[in-house]
C-alpha cells in the first residue's frame, strides 16, 4: 500500500481558473510614493496616509522572520505590485446591476453568488478581488440591526473615529515584518461593528479572491464586537492556478469587549502550487483577537491551501473569565509547508482557553503546528487545554510539534496532549473490503480524524470543509 | 459460487499456501480448522485480495470471474465478505457513517438505489438488535474502544447489512462469551438462505454445534490436508492435530 500512496500526487485545484477582466494595476516596486498612491487610490484621509507611511518606516529596519519551519526562496519585494483593481470597479458600482457581469461570474464559478435572492439566506457576503471590494451583499438588513459590515476602505471614511479608535490596537504595526507590511500597503478587507447588546442577525463573510499575475494580496480586516454582542464571521480564499508564487500577507484584529462574542471561521484554499513546488500563494497571516471581561473569541480554521503558510491565530485573554478557543484542521500534500497554530495569552483571572489542531500531511509536505500557552502573573485559576494530532498519509510527509508553555503563576493548569499516528494499511483494507475505493477510504478517515473541528464550523462550511478535504486528497493514494 | 484449484501464494517473500484446492457451492458451509500458522487468516487475505498477500500460482474462480484479476473492492462489491480476525479501529468514523457508506457503494456496483438516510437507518438498528449490540454502538467509532467480543458481533452487524454472496469468517468465535457465541451463530443462521455461501474459519468445534457445517477441512502447511463432515470436527477436538505430523513423516 505504502508504496502506492508514495506514487506522484495528482492534484486537482478547482478553484484554479484566470478570470479575463481589464485591471489597473500599479507597475511593481514598494516605496513612499506607492503607498501614497494606494491611499489617494482610496480617496483616504491624511491620518491614514500617515499611519501608513509609518508602518513603512518601521517595516525598512525589520528583519524577515526566519524561526518557523519553512523554507522558501527570498520574497523581492521590489517585484510585486502592490495595488490591482478591475477597471469597472473605478466608477465605483452603486449596485449589483452596475457591477461588471464578468466579476460576478467568477464569484458563481467558485460557488458564491452575490445575487442576494440566491444567496444562502442569513449569510452576508464581502467579496474582495485583488485588492478592492466588489460588493457587500444585505447591507440594508444589517443596517437595521445596526450592525456595520462594509470594506475597510469605506470605513476609513465613514467611520474614521472607529477606525482610529481600534486599527493597530491588537496587532500593533511594529508586531513583526508581515504586519508591518501590511499596514503600509493594505488595500481592501472588511469591517464589522457590531453595537452593544445586538446578536448579529445573519452570518457575515470575506471571500478573497487574488486574480492577477504578480500582485500580492494585503488585506486588513477589523472586527470589533461591542458589550455583550455577537457574530459569526466567515473568511473565504481562492487563487488562479500560477506558475509563480504570490503573496498573501494579510491582518486580522478581533476587539471583543465586556461579554462578547466572536466566532471567526477560515476555509483557505489558496492555490497550493504544483506537485513539485512550483507556484502557489505565500501566506503570511497575523490574526489576532483581545478579550474584555468574560469574552469569547473562537478561531476555527480549516487550511488546505498556499504553497506556504505562517498563520497563528491568537487570543489576548486580557479580560477575567474570557474565554479563547482555536480549531484547526491543517492539510499539506505535495510540496506544501505549512507552520500554523495560536498564541493563548492569558492575563486575566480565570481565564480558559481550549486548543484543538488536527494536522493532516500527505506527499512529501510539511506540517508544523506551533503554539504558545503564556500565563500571566495575574492569572490565577486559568486553564488551557491543547490537543495536537496529526495524521500522516505515506512516509515522505513530516509531522512537527512545537508546544511552547509559559507559566508565571503556579495556580494555573496548562494540559497539552498530542499523538501522530497513521493512516494505517489496516485501515484501508479494512474499507476496501467494504467495497469503498481507496480515496473514498482516506477521506472518511481523514474527515474523522477532523470530526472535533468540524463540529465547530457554521453548519454549510463544515459540508463545504469536507468536499474540500475530499477533493484535495483525491490522488494522494494510489 | 467458489472454485480454489492449486492456490498457492506468498506472504513477503514467503510460501505459505501451497498448492490449495477446494470448492464452495452456493448454499453451503464450509468449516475450516487448522493448527496456528497453516495458514488461514492466510486464505482469507488472498480470497479478498490483500496487498502483500501475492498468488504465485493456481486460480481461483468466483461465479464465473477470475477473481485474481479483481481489485480489493472490486471484490468486495462482487459480494465477498470477509469478517476480521482482529478488526480494526477507525477513530472519529462513526458505525452509520461507514457502513451507510459501504451498503450504498456495494448497492452502487449491483445496479441498485442508494438508501435513503431513513431507509438505512432502519436496517441499521434492526441488525445492530440481531446482534445484541445497543444502539448507541451505531454512533461510536468504527470498533472505537470496542470490547474483542463487542468488535466481532460488529463485523456480523455489517455482514447482515451488505448481504454478500460469500461471508468468510476468520474466527469470528475467538473470545466470546458463550451468549455472544449464540448471538454470532444465530446471525450467521439467519443470513443462510440456500444461496448465500460460508467459510468459516474456527478453533473450536463448539460453534459447529450452532453453525452445522456441511463440510469440514483441515488446514495444514498450506494444503488442505482433509475434508470430512461434521464428525471431522469432533474428532479434532478430541485428538488434536498430532495426527497430522504423523501423515506428514509417512509421506516422507
Ligand atoms: N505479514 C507477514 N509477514 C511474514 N509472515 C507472515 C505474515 N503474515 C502471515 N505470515 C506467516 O504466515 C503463516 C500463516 O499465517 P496465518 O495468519 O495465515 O495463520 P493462521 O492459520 O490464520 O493461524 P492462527 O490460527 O494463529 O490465526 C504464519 O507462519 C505467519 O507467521
Ligand atoms: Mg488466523
Amino acid at each position: 500500500m505504502s508504496e502506492q500512496i508514495d506514487q506522484a500526487i495528482a492534484r486537482k485545484y478547482e478553484a484554479g481558473f484566470i478570470s479575463d477582466i481589464e485591471s489597473d494595476t500599479l507597475p511593481p516596486g514598494l516605496s513612499e510614493d506607492v503607498i501614497r498612491h494606494i491611499s489617494a487610490m482610496k480617496e483616504e484621509p491624511e491620518w491614514m496616509l500617515e499611519w501608513r507611511l509609518r508602518a513603512f518606516e518601521l517595516w525598512k529596519k525589520m528583519p524577515e522572520p526566519d524561526w518557523a519551519h519553512i523554507g522558501y526562496d527570498l520574497i523581492d519585494y521590489q517585484s510585486i505590485s502592490y495595488y490591482s483593481a478591475p477597471k469597472s470597479m473605478k466608477d465605483k458600482p452603486q449596485s449589483l446591476a452596475e457591477v461588471d457581469p464578468e466579476l460576478l461570474r467568477t464569484y458563481e464559478k467558485l460557488g458564491i453568488p452575490l445575487h442576494e435572492q440566491e444567496m444562502l439566506a442569513g449569510v452576508a457576503v464581502d467579496a474582495v478581488f485583488d485588492s478592492v471590494s466588489v460588493v457587500t451583499t444585505f447591507r440594508a438588513k444589517l443596517e437595521e440591526a445596526g450592525v456595520i459590515f462594509c470594506p475597510i476602505s469605506e470605513a476609513i471614511k465613514k467611520y474614521p473615529e472607529l477606525v482610529k479608535k481600534y486599527l493597530g490596537t491588537v496587532v500593533p504595526r511594529a508586531d513583526n515584518f508581515f504586519a508591518a507590511l501590511n499596514s503600509a500597503v493594505f488595500t481592501d478587507g472588511s469591517f464589522v461593528y457590531i453595537p452593544k447588546g445586538v446578536r448579529s442577525p445573519m452570518e457575515l463573510s470575506t471571500y478573497f479572491r487574488i486574480n492577477e499575475l504578480n500582485t500580492g494580496q494585503f488585506e486588513r480586516t477589523l472586527i470589533i464586537a461591542e458589550e455583550g454582542s455577537y457574530v459569526s464571521y466567515l473568511e473565504g480564499c481562492t487563487a488562479p492556478q500560477r506558475d509563480e508564487n504570490q503573496l498573501h500577507a494579510a491582518v486580522v484584529e478581533l476587539v471583543a469587549l465586556d461579554d462578547a462574542e466572536i466566532k471567526y471561521s477560515t476555509v483557505q484554499n489558496w492555490y497550493p502550487g504544483d506537485e513539485n513546488g512550483k507556484g502557489g500563494i505565500y501566506n503570511f497571516v497575523t490574526k489576532r483577537g483581545i478579550c474584555e471581561k468574560n469574552a469569547k473569541i473562537s478561531w476555527t480554521q480549516v487550511e488546505t491551501g498556499s504553497a506556504v503558510t505562517w498563520k497563528y491565530p491568537s487570543c489576548i485573554l486580557k479580560g477575567d473569565n474570557s474565554v479563547g478557543e482555536f480549531y484547526s484542521v491543517a492539510l499539506t500534500r505535495g510540496m506544501q509547508q505549512a507552520d500554523t497554530g495560536t498564541k493563548m495569552i492569558h492575563l486575566g483571572k480565570n481565564t480558559k482557553s481550549t486548543i484543538i489542531s488536527k494536522g493532516i500531511s500527505a506527499g512529501r509536505s510539511s506540517n508544523a503546528y506551533r503554539g504558545l500557552v503564556r500565563m500571566g502573573p495575574n492569572a490565577d485559576g486559568a486553564r488551557n487545554f491543547t490537543e495536537c494530532d496529526s495524521l500522516l498519509i505515506g512516509d515522505q510527509c513530516g509531522a512537527h510539534t512545537f508546544p511552547y508553555i509559559e507559566s508565571s503563576n503556579p495556580s494555573a493548569i496548562v494540559e497539552h496532549e498530542a499523538t501522530t499516528s497513521k493512516v494505517s494499511d489496516d485501515q484501508l483494507f479494512l474499507c476496501k473490503q467494504r467495497g469503498m475505493d481507496a480515496e473514498k477510504a482516506v477521506s472518511l478517515i481523514v474527515n474523522g480524524f477532523c470530526k472535533e473541528v468540524f463540529k465547530e464550523l457554521p453548519m454549510e462550511f463544515a459540508v463545504e470543509a469536507g468536499k474540500l478535504l475530499e477533493i484535495s486528497l483525491e490522488g494522494s493514494v494510489g | 459460487m467458489l472454485s480454489i484449484k492449486n492456490l498457492h501464494a506468498n506472504v513477503e517473500d514467503q510460501n505459505i499456501l501451497k498448492g490449495l484446492n477446494l470448492e464452495v457451492g452456493p448454499g453451503e458451509v464450509h468449516a475450516i480448522m487448522g493448527p496456528n500458522g497453516a495458514g488461514k487468516s492466510t486464505l482469507g487475505y488472498v480470497l479478498s485480495g490483500r496487498d502483500g498477500y501475492e498468488a504465485t500460482a493456481g486460480n481461483i474462480d468466483f461465479s464465473g470471474t477470475n477473481l485474481l484479476d479483481l481489485e480489493v473492492e472490486e471484490r468486495a462489491q462482487a459480494g465477498l465478505f470477509l469478517a476480521f480476525q482482529y478488526p480494526v479501529e477507525i477513530p472519529g468514523v462513526s458505525n452509520m457513517e461507514f457502513m451507510k457508506e459501504s451498503v450504498n457503494v456495494i448497492r452502487k456496483a449491483r445496479g441498485e438505489e442508494p438508501l435513503s438516510a431513513a431507509e438505512f437507518l432502519k436496517k441499521a438498528k434492526a441488525a445492530a438488535k440481531q446482534v445484541n449490540l445497543p444502539l448507541d454502538f451505531l454512533k461510536r467509532g468504527v470498533n472505537e474502544g470496542f470490547s474483542g467480543g463487542e468488535k466481532k458481533r460488529n463485523e456480523i452487524m455489517q455482514m447482515i447489512l451488505l448481504e454478500p454472496k460469500l461471508c468468510i469468517l476468520d474466527e469470528s468465535d475467538s473470545g466470546l462469551d458463550v451468549d455472544a457465541l449464540q448471538v454470532v451463530a444465530n446471525g450467521v443462521n439467519s443470513q443462510r438462505d440456500g444461496k448465500r455461501s460460508f467459510i468459516i474459519i474456527t478453533h473450536y468445534q463448539r460453534l459447529l454445534d450452532y453453525i452445522k457445517p456441511d463440510f469440514v477441512h483441515i488446514l495444514a502447511d498450506g494444503k488442505v490436508a482433509k475434508s470430512g463432515g461434521p464428525e471431522l470436527a469432533k474428532e479434532v477436538e478430541k485428538t488434536g492435530y498430532a495426527w497430522l505430523e504423523k501423515a506428514g513423516e509417512k509421506a516422507e
